[in-house]
């Protein structure tokens, strides 16, 4: 018994390995953003390039994407052409150009194409904190009802786009169309 | 061999080191400055940009980081608080957006019951295992270190090793 008590520290110590390893394989930054499940915040603002305010009932009615980028992010760029090739699939995705310069933004759909259906301009970055933004890109889904769905922090690629969005997105659209 | 003074000498140590610790000032990294209308709210302004996370910089509160989001909740916070707010409603507001990891205290739920009770129980556990190694090691002390057959065995084994 007394023999036994000896491995107390090693048992002690493999526990304590075993949840700081799992600690090291887990993504910090990916955290359940505090509004899934709950409607897309109301919001009145402007449409990047167009003279024109847009607000929460005008996006809202189908399954869609709503991408927060800025031309200050350096992984916006990087996931640019994956979000253009998604758009040209027929995929809609709104953009939430996220406390931004106007002139620079337009610039940048002009260069690099312009996947979104429209582009809110949160200048202030209101949008951004209803939502719970914490830095750019970020990719919410929201659902026909105006829910959202999943948000993704971090660049869409081919991995997050098949292995996570595509799934989420064709159940949300066969939800849809069954109701 | 461990005996009840070397314990003793060794608890002395590690407070002496927990005091020093608790001596050191946390410095804040105060990057803009907002005039408030009273101090009071200065002082709560303090207080609770200490408590707020900063999302995008996990390690940081909102007073110490200069990350964009941590400025803009500042701002928001200076904002709420010059309108009357409560703690109790600019935290509930921050935690509906950016949820209980915004707090550096989260509530007391279901959720952050561990985070809450560990510290207690881990404390509770030294205790107890710091009182049976000071209790086992006077009874040995009372006996008188070892006995006549272990000393043979003893004497056995030195006979041998030379």
């Amino acid at each position: 018994m007394s023999r036994l008590k000896l491995f107390v520290p090693l048992f002690l110590f493999v526990v304590l390995a075993g949840f700081l390893i799992r600690g090291l394989q887990l993504d910090p930054r990916e955290m359940p953003s505090a509004l899934i499940d709950q409607p897309l915040p109301e919001f009145q603002l402007p449409v990047l390039g167009k003279n024109s305010l847009v607000q929460r009932m005008d996006v809202v009615g189908e399954v869609s994407f709503f991408n927060v980028w800025a031309t200050w992010c350096i992984s916006c760029r990087v996931e640019h052409p994956y979000l253009q090739m998604l758009a040209d699939r027929g995929i809609p995705i709104y953009g939430v150009n996220y406390k931004d310069e106007s002139a620079a933004a337009m610039q940048w759909l002009d260069q690099l194409g312009d996947p979104y259906r429209l582009s809110i301009e949160d200048v202030e970055g209101t949008l951004g904190l209803d939502l719970g933004v914490f830095g750019a890109p970020e990719t919410y889904l929201v659902d026909a009802q105006g829910i959202i769905r999943y948000r993704h922090v971090g660049v869409v690629n081919e991995r997050i786009w098949r292995g996570i969005l595509q799934p989420l997105y064709q159940e949300l659209l066969n939800e849809a169309a069954s109701q | 061999m461990i005996n009840s003074r070397g314990i003793a000498h060794s608890i002395r140590s590690i407070l002496c080191t927990l005091l020093l610790l608790s001596c050191a000032n946390v410095s804040y990294a105060v990057i803009e400055t907002y005039e408030f209308s009273s101090s009071s709210l200065e002082q709560r302004y303090r207080q609770l940009s200490v408590e707020l996370r900063c999302p995008k910089c996990q390690n940081q509160n909102i007073a110490d980081s200069n990350a964009p989001i941590a400025q803009d909740l500042r701002k928001l916070l200076y904002k709420q608080l010059e309108a009357g707010a409560s703690d109790e409603e600019i935290l509930d507001y921050m935690v509906s957006r950016y949820g209980e990891f915004v707090r550096y205290k989260p509530r007391f739920s279901g959720v952050t019951l561990m985070l809450w009770l560990m510290p207690v129980a881990l404390l509770l556990g030294a205790i107890i295992i710091l009182f049976s190694v000071l209790r086992g090691s006077r009874k040995e002390e009372a006996a008188g270190g070892i006995s006549a057959e272990e000393q043979r065995q003893l004497d056995k084994l030195l006979e041998n090793d030379t």
